[in-house]
């Protein structure tokens, strides 16, 4: 049996309200935490545990609790990051409407470990739903004495609270986020200063993702150490993987860190194969924003090695030949997508959601956009495609906030990978507006 | 002749807004603005006019313009009228992927207007929406608090056949 930890209890009966989850052995890491252990060593054991952001970014949380300035004398946040916005990613909102108990029990122990007395869990506005499953939520928790003042009798109070977003992707960026809590646009900060240090209404702030945090009573229960062994080397435990597309049985899957990709793909416990007996012709691997591969370079590295579900197998060969886990969005597409079209798509979300700050991402990715309609069109030029390439270079790294990378990197890719294809469009104008390239000539990798 | 009836909150909605303030420390009372606005929007006929809008400013005790760009800056808000109900169509590419664009053709061919308008009789608005962590059951739209997913020509004829009874 593969090893689950966040899913471990998705069919428990009534395992969605306090009683079911409770019986499932839930709020045991509160009554352990509060009860006989330091704030402190619950950090310490989250980081033993390695425990990485499950937003995308996976930065180890354990260190990012330990850069939270504890000295300042004001109040420190915690701000869960549920704004899953993410092109390709579900798997923030499946938890919540599953098992939201565990996501409070999460907040708690780590609102404890840093210290602070109210946490905001940051939802997009769009889960109406879960919004109301977490106030209930919260609600049965505090009736339980698991959250407000004194709980379990420890003297530590916690609030919590549930905070709306509006439709806005960049306040899932963290800075973009507290501006948002804030009651203003989300407009990401320069950094630094950090949140840890300067965050929420200028205090030190912890921001994490849902997955996150909903990770930590089992590290709690079972020892970090215990969690540092589940997995392969510095990507430990396990991951949620939100799975669509051209696939069998697109949905949410808690894999072990390691995991071959083509078991991922082909075998039935997971995405069950390609439908309709499709070729695979490229994967997303990350969410909308990481650097599509195709079908060969998903499968196996450019050193022929299997490509495992990992931080460290994802992006072996770098940009090159790589990608990332990112947020786990994993987006399968077959023969017949056409890669300038989703790509079009793509880069007109990234065009929509730009704050506007920087002129490279506010004016560059409505240049690409542009230029990639053009193509797809039929009125593309051959210098259009480098023209592509030029302005993504000029984005990435020049901006504020990484929206801009995320926005660079899939044309980036998505040209090195199948140029052949951006080619094709432009020497047969007419034909792309009929058909699909297919599967082409697979790129070579230098 | 037809007057606009006066902008105030219900009471039940007076009392939420207050609670929602109490959320936050003393002299932030700004960060209520999204949850409030969102009130507002559903309690004022589904859109953000300029005088609810400076309505919300008052309450909490801001400038107008800190509400406008606020309002202007999330998709969610409206800021002019929409229809009862708003069809809120994924167009992102996962969507795209399983047929969304095609989806969103469909709709706009029934409802005779194209996505951004409203139909004649006050009743639908089509609005594309960026992905909506929903992609796993591509394609999809939103329309109030619910989703509808894995959309099918039969389903959207369901479900607007529902929307017109109702
Ligand atoms: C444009 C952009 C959008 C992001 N969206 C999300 C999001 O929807 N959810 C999320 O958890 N993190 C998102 N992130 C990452 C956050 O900035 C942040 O790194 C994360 O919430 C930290 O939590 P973690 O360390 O637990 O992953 C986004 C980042 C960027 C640049
Ligand atoms: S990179 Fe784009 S989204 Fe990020 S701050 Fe700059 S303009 Fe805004
Ligand atoms: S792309 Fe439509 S819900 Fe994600």
């Amino acid at each position: 049996m593969p090893t689950k930890i966040l899913l471990k209890d998705l069919h428990q009966p009534g395992i969605f309200s306090y009683d079911g989850y409770r019986k499932a052995g839930g709020y045991t890491s509160v009554e352990k935490a509060l009860k006989s252990m330091s704030p402190d060593s619950v950090m310490e054991e989250v980081k033993t545990a390695g425990l990485r952001g499950r937003g995308g970014a996976g930065f180890p949380a354990g260190l990012k609790w330990s850069f939270l300035d504890r000295k300042s004398g004001k109040p420190r946040y915690l701000i869960c990051n549920a704004d899953e916005s993410e092109p390709g990613t579900f798997k923030d909102r499946f938890l919540m409407e599953k098992i939201p108990h565990l996501l409070i029990e999460g907040i708690i122990v780590s609102s404890f470990a840093l210290g602070a007395n109210v946490a905001y869990i940051y939802v997009r506005g769009e889960f109406k739903k879960i919004i109301k499953i977490l106030e209930n939520t919260i609600e049965e928790a505090r009736t339980n004495n698991l959250v407000g003042k004194n709980i379990l009798g420890t003297g530590y109070s916690l609030e919590i609270y549930v905070q709306t977003g509006a439709g806005a992707y960049i306040c899932g960026e963290e800075t973009g986020l507290i501006e948002s809590l804030e009651g203003k646009r989300g407009n990401p900060r320069l950094k630094p200063p950090f949140p840890a240090v300067v965050g929420l209404y200028g205090c030190p702030t912890v921001v994490n993702n849902v997955e996150t945090l909903a990770a930590v009573p089992w590290i709690i229960n079972n020892g970090g150490s215990a969690y540092a062994g589940i997995g392969i080397g510095r990507s430990t435990g396990t991951k949620l993987i939100s799975a669509c597309g051209h696939i069998n049985k697109p949905g949410v899957y808690e894999i072990e860190m390691g995991l071959p990709v083509e078991e991922f793909i082909y075998s039935d416990e997971y995405c069950g194969g390609i439908r309709n007996e499709k070729k695979l012709k490229a994967v997303v691997a990350g969410g909308s924003s990481v650097p599509i591969l195709p079908s060969h370079l998903i499968l196996k590295t450019a050193k022929g090695e299997p490509r495992l579900m990992s931080y460290e197998s994802l992006s072996d060969g770098g940009f090159v030949s790589g990608t990332m886990l990112g947020s786990g969005g994993f987006i399968v597409m077959d023969e017949d997508t056409c890669i300038v079209r989703n790509l079009w798509t793509f880069t007109r979300f990234y065009h929509h959601e730009s704050c506007g700050q920087c002129s490279p991402c506010r004016e560059g990715t409505g240049w690409m956009e542009k230029i990639l309609h053009r193509i797809e069109h039929g009125h593309g030029k051959m210098h259009d495609i480098d023209l592509l390439v030029d302005i993504s270079k000029k984005i990435e790294g020049t901006t504020i906030c990484p929206l801009g990378d995320a926005a660079a990197w899939p044309v980036a890719s998505a040209i090195r990978h199948f140029r052949d294809e951006f080619e094709w469009h432009v020497l047969e104008p007419k034909e792309c507006l009929i058909r699909n390239y297919g599967m082409g000539k697979e790129a070579v990798v230098i | 002749m037809v007057t606009n009836p006066p902008i105030i909150f219900s009471t039940d909605t007076s009392e939420l807004v207050k609670k929602i303030i109490t959320r936050y420390p003393e002299g932030r009372q700004k960060s209520a603005l999204l949850p409030i606005l969102h009130l507002a929007q559903a309690e004022f006929g589904g859109w953000l006019s300029v005088p609810v809008m400076d309505y919300v400013a008052d309450i909490l005790n801001l400038k107008p313009i800190e509400v406008y760009e606020v309002a202007s800056f999330y998709s969610m808000y409206n800021l002019k009228p929409v229809g009862n109900y708003v069809l809120e169509v994924c167009r992102t590419g996962p969507c795209c992927l399983m047929g969304g664009e095609e989806i969103l053709q469909y709709i706009e061919k029934k409802l005779g207007i194209k996505a951004g308008e409203t139909t004649q009789d006050g009743k639908f608005t089509i609005k594309t929406v960026e992905c909506l962590a929903s992609c796993g059951t591509a394609p999809m739209m939103q329309v109030g608090d619910d989703y509808h997913e894995n959309l099918t020509h039969q389903r959207v004829d369901e479900l607007i056949e529902e929307f017109k009874n109702c």
